[in-house]
């Protein structure tokens, strides 16, 4: 673990953008039972080829169900003035139900640690500017604005935890194992640069989205910049950062079905759309036009948890395939896996103290997403053509 | 509502005006149903109304319609019952805007053909850039007065303007203002500006404009139009008669021709 | 004119007289009239000479040389020649000197200080001759978003409710800028299009109207409404894939045009119907725009005029005020709009705008994309821009600083034959292009100039591929205002901050 730049990069290198390569992990249970860190901790730590010890994460959906109902803020702060300044900060714009220690186990030798925090909030009532919209732009302030603090997450009975060390590291630092989630993610990291700072491990959040991504976005500089005339700050210097804020945006802002939003995101290609029948060739068609700032390009895979309004769990991978991404479903059809390997899954099995058994594994298309919604179950399998299954109509087109 | 094959539009209903989008929508509706009279009542400034419709339309306004009034029109009559707003036939290729009353500024702006009649007095830059081409030749004949930089940059067709003045009662009299303000056909290098005037224009010409007598032959060339006009606006046609006409023309067709060198430096 | 205020030639017409075949091929070649024969041998008058190499390449013999006339002007590096020449023509002539082509003036160009990103190991570069990389792009107004709504009673049915506007597909983010007939010819106009269509790509009418016989490339050309109105007809905006209203052009911001009436044969007259030999004036300004608010009305009314068919754009000059001006052209309702930079080309032009107004391409377009965006207007729009594009890396970094469609005209006029000569205006273009005399326009062969337009473009189609495909990008609209993958070199950090690119090795 490193001990030093919790909340930003240091100063020297903050004109660049961190570039890596990633192991990624997630599961979702769609019963909706929630279970203890063990099996996420398994599932990330296997795939350690894949890190350098220079950051690891965890995001867990359903972990605070006795504040199910308030935005749960996960900080790191590098001081005690930066964190009285946030929660005065706070207190300013909202109501502060709880506000604790995030529990964390640090090692004997270290003398600086950063100070892991987490508050239950509800932003004031204005009548012009949803919840949603004002947590935003508080978690936006305070990233960009606030010295010495750092929101990791800010969804509602959720939370992401993550730092700068190895993915067993960073579990344990947590206590993960004692956390029990509907759904989690993981992720764990080989940036390019040293020293990675604490903040920039992922998964990236914001509001109930979080992301872990394996890859790179060579389309950053444009998704940067169309989200940013949408008042997004992309401040964290990585290219994940835009991966979320896009989710967020089609998703909730634009009240996007995620089998839309995925299309916008990794779009077919002109030659394949000019296959399909005529609304879907003006949806494909209007869709890359209209979205062609927030289409994603560059070797990625992800996944993403959302939680507005069901929990749902997506995996994507770039129309190239540069990236890879494996899906299991387990026998009793009841737990969907994602991972950048198989060796995710079968590390469970192993596990004699997990009853573990898989239906099912498969490798998704290209630019085809997998959709798991909570109580409903897999709504996309990752093998379909764009919009198949879907009834397209469109209106005042008899 | 059809009356007379005339159909009927409300711009205005339950005291609503219409958008200009809604409105030209309906007329475009009506044609659609080979409607060739059409009659919109209760009009408040919608713009654009009848543009660039063509062939044998007529459509009649009551109310004042708004900018651009028969923008690219090719072909239709518009009558207007009372005021019209700037920029009337802009771009106008064929057809008949009848204005039963005042008109704005910029009317017939870059007309290539048709005629403008409007009843009384006009505002600035009227018949600015009009054109003639082939068998398109615009004419604009205004019964009142014009403001300044009448007939600006214009390459063809004929303006004309009367000087009368139409009092509430009925009485048609000589106007007693001015018949154009200043820079009188500043630019222009084709086409003939008639005014009925006795004053001195020597003054008021624009570069590249100068005054002529008028000639026989002009008159016969005008004398169609202002009958015409005449017989539209109930003005008795021997009145026009008992005032000079003068004859502004270009000077040369490259009013600006010395203007440029073309030297290799 | 005394024989002191004469002005040196500027060019000199060597002829080996060794190898001069005396065929006198050169003086039927020479538009200009600088060579002529005198029964014995071929006599150059250097004064008309104004180095197109025509006869350079005519000559059979290879016996034609055209240097540089250097020998006169004892040297001064403030007063140059140019302006020393400039003094002597307009105290000798007087008047408003002309030009063409685009701005000569040797101004450090932006675009050359600006270099490319390309993949090492973080992600992989893409093969562009074995994977697609995707150039198409939509031209004209999109949402700001799509609204779907999902079935209530059964979530696998959607529908769609946004209305889209007209939207032309284009295969390359190139267009042809707006060159009318009249500046150039009949068959420089027809080889243009016919290129266009076979590329599909966009290319301006220009301000000139559209020759009947050109309706049948309507589907790629975008019309233009200038402020004379020429050729404005319902079959001209109904024969469009856009409509473009002009307001400036890069090469003379803020000025009219001026076609002189000797150029206006029965060709031009009826494509910008006027009468033959008329002069045809395009005055400053709109006479139905003198405000923004006028603008807005202009759009308004062309699409009521076209039912709303076809995108409406807007053409400014690249000034000063660019980016406030551009949203509120945005706001107006435009469909696209076009930016010309300062160095953008023209057939007739003043010197002294041509050379001194307005601002540069790269900087237009950072400044208004970045206004765009802080209004969160920039995607709605098809942002094209123009003014030099010489070459593809022109293009692909004008597309990284934000623009979707790049324009161009120069290296059309160049792939077709033109030497850059300049002389435009006088309408005696030796190679067929900028000319109305059919002697001259006969020279011009149409299948080969199209064919040579068509490898052009699909050159640099090729070469922006080999770029994405270094820069790991799939698909150009991921290249567009991805400023990222942009380094500055130049000399001047000012120009980097305003570009929003940082500095090479940052």
């Amino acid at each position: 673990m490193y001990w030093k730049n919790y909340t930003s990069l240091p100063k020297q290198f903050r004109n660049e953008r961190v570039f890596d390569g990633c192991g990624i992990s997630g599961y979702m249970n769609i019963d909706g039972k929630r279970e203890n860190g063990k099996k996420i901790i398994d599932m990330i730590t296997i795939l350690n080829d894949r890190e350098n010890g220079l950051g690891a994460g965890f995001a867990a959906y359903g972990i605070y169900p006795e504040h199910h109902d308030c935005y749960a803020l996960h900080f790191l702060f590098d001081d005690e003035p930066s964190k009285s300044n946030v929660l005065d900060y706070l207190m300013d714009v909202g109501f502060i139900v709880q506000s604790e220690a995030i529990p964390t186990k640090i090692p004997p030798n270290v003398d600086n640690p950063p100070i892991t925090w987490r508050t239950f909030f509800h932003p004031q009532e204005k009548k012009n500017l949803s919840e949603d919209e004002q947590v935003l732009q508080i978690v936006m302030n305070i990233n960009e604005n606030f010295e010495g603090a750092f929101v990791m997450s800010s969804g509602k009975n959720m939370g992401v935890f993550k730092g700068n060390g190895w993915s067993h590291e960073i579990a344990e630092f947590y206590k993960i194992q004692e956390y029990k989630a509907n759904m989690w993610l993981a992720h764990s990291r080989f940036p390019t640069n040293t020293p990675g700072w604490w903040g920039g491990a992922h998964p990236f959040n914001l509001l109930n989205t979080c992301v872990v991504h394996n890859g790179e976005i060579t389309s950053y500089g444009t998704n940067k910049r169309y989200l940013e005339s949408f008042g997004y700050k992309c401040t964290l210097h990585t290219d994940t950062e835009v991966i979320a804020y896009l989710f967020d945006l089609l998703c909730r802002k634009h009240e996007m079905p995620i089998e839309i939003s995925s299309i916008a995101l990794a779009p077919p290609l002109f030659k394949e759309i000019e296959r399909f029948e005529k609304n879907y060739k003006i949806a494909l068609k209007n869709i890359r036009a209209t979205y062609r700032s927030a289409m994603l390009n560059g070797p990625f895979s992800i996944v993403v948890g959302l939680a507005n309004p069901i929990p749902t769990m997506i995996g994507l991978t770039d129309r190239k395939k540069l990236r890879p991404l494996v899906i299991g479903v387990s026998e009793d059809d009841n737990t969907i896996y994602m991972s950048s390997e198989e060796a995710s899954f079968r590390r469970l099995m192993l596990d004699p103290n997990i009853n573990f058994a898989l239906k099912e594994v498969w490798h998704p298309k290209s630019g085809t997403a997998i959709v798991a919604t909570m109580g409903r179950g897999l709504s996309r399998n990752g093998l379909e053509k764009p919009l198949e299954k879907i009834e397209l109509t469109i209106e005042g087109d008899n | 509502m059809i009356e007379n094959n005339i159909v009927k539009i409300n711009a205005a209903p339950n005291n609503r005006p219409l958008s200009y989008k809604k409105l030209n929508k309906q007329i475009h509706n009506m044609i659609n149903f080979k409607h060739k009279k059409i009659l919109l009542d209760d009009v408040c400034g919608q713009r654009f109304i009848a543009a660039s419709l063509q062939g044998n339309l007529e459509i009649e306004i009551n109310g004042l319609p708004g900018n651009d009034l028969g923008i690219f029109l090719d072909g239709p009559k518009i009558v207007i019952n009372g005021n019209c707003e700037d920029q009337a036939g802009n771009t106008m290729n064929d057809g008949e805007i009848i204005v039963h009353g005042e008109g704005g500024d910029v009317i017939g702006l870059s007309a290539r053909g048709g005629k403008i009649y409007i009843k009384k007095d006009v505002g600035y830059r009227v018949g600015i850039h009009i054109k003639e081409y082939e068998n398109k030749f615009p004419v604009i004949v205004i019964g009142g007065t014009t403001k300044d930089f009448l007939g600006e940059y214009m390459a063809g067709g004929l303006i004309i303007v009367l000087g009368l003045k139409f009092l509430p009662d009925g009485k048609i009299i000589e106007n007693p203002h001015t018949i154009c303000g200043d820079e009188l056909g500043t630019g222009i290098h084709r086409g003939k500006i008639i005014l009925r005037t006795e004053e001195d224009l020597e003054d008021k010409l624009g570069i590249g404009a100068k005054v002529d007598k008028m000639t026989s032959e002009t008159e016969k060339e005008i004398r169609p139009y202002i009958e015409e006009f005449c017989q539209t606006f109930e003005i008795p046609l021997e009145m026009l008669f008992e005032k000079p006409f003068k004859v502004i023309k270009p000077i040369s067709k490259r009013p600006f021709g010395g203007n440029y060198i073309g030297t290799i430096i | 004119m005394s024989i002191s205020h004469s002005i040196a030639p500027y060019y000199k017409v060597m002829i080996e007289r060794d190898s001069c075949k005396k065929c006198k091929r050169c003086t039927t070649h020479c538009s200009y009239g600088a060579l002529s024969y005198n029964g014995e041998r071929i006599i150059a008058d250097n004064s008309k000479c104004v180095a197109c190499q025509r006869c350079v390449i005519m000559c059979p013999a290879g016996a034609i040389h055209i240097i540089k006339n250097e020998s006169f002007l004892p040297p001064h590096g403030n007063y140059t020649r140019r302006i020393r020449n400039a003094i002597w023509a307009q105290s000798g002539n007087g008047g408003v000197l002309l030009s063409a082509a685009g701005n000569d003036r040797e101004i450090r160009s932006i675009f050359d200080d600006l270099l490319l990103d390309a993949c090492q190991v973080t992600n992989p570069s893409i093969d562009p001759l074995r994977e697609t990389i995707e150039t198409k792009i939509f031209f004209g107004r999109k949402p700001s978003k799509i609204d779907f709504k999902r079935d209530t009673m059964n979530p696998n049915k959607i529908c769609l409710k946004t209305e889209f506007m007209p939207n032309f597909e284009v295969d390359m983010p190139i267009m042809v800028g707006h060159m009318s007939l009249g500046s150039i010819s009949y068959n420089a106009a027809m080889a243009i299009y016919q290129a266009c269509k076979e590329l599909n790509i966009l290319a301006g009418s220009g301000e000139g109207g559209l020759h009947p016989d050109f309706y049948e490339f309507g589907s790629n050309i975008i019309t233009e409404v200038a402020s004379g109105r020429f050729g404005v007809d319902i079959n001209y905006l109904h024969n469009a894939a856009g409509i473009e209203i002009k307001i400036g052009q890069g090469a003379k911001p803020g000025h009219g045009g001026h076609l002189p009436g000797e150029k206006v044969n029965s060709l031009i007259s009826q494509t910008r119907m006027i009468p033959k030999g008329s002069d045809a004036l395009s005055p400053y300004p709109h006479h139905d725009v003198y405000s923004i608010e006028d603008l807005a009305q202009l759009i308004a009314a062309l699409k009521e005029a076209t039912r709303y068919k076809v995108p409406i754009g807007v053409k400014i000059a690249a000034v000063h005020n660019s980016a406030p001006i551009a949203v509120g052209i945005v706001r107006g309702g435009a469909d696209f709009l076009t930016l010309d930079g300062f160095r953008g080309g023209t057939g007739a032009a003043p010197r002294i705008i041509r050379d001194h107004a307005g601002i540069p391409i790269e900087l237009a377009i950072a400044a208004v994309d970045e206004r765009l965006r802080k209004e969160n207007l920039r995607d709605e729009i098809t942002l094209v821009a123009g003014g030099s594009i010489r070459y593809s890396a022109d293009l692909i970094k004008a597309i990284a600083l934000g623009a979707d469609v790049a324009m161009c005209s120069m290296p059309v006029l160049i792939a077709m034959g033109c030497r850059v000569c300049q002389q435009c205006f006088r309408g005696l273009c030796s190679w067929g292009i900028a000319t109305q005399q059919e002697y001259l326009v006969k020279r011009l062969d149409v299948d080969v100039a199209r064919n040579r337009i068509i490898n052009l473009f699909h050159s640099w189609n090729e070469e922006l591929k080999e770029v994405l495909g270094a820069m790991g990008i799939d698909s150009v609209e991921s290249l567009r205002s991805n400023r990222d993958r942009l380094r500055y070199i130049g000399p001047n950090p000012k120009i980097a901050e305003i570009l929003g690119v940082k500095h090479a090795g940052e």
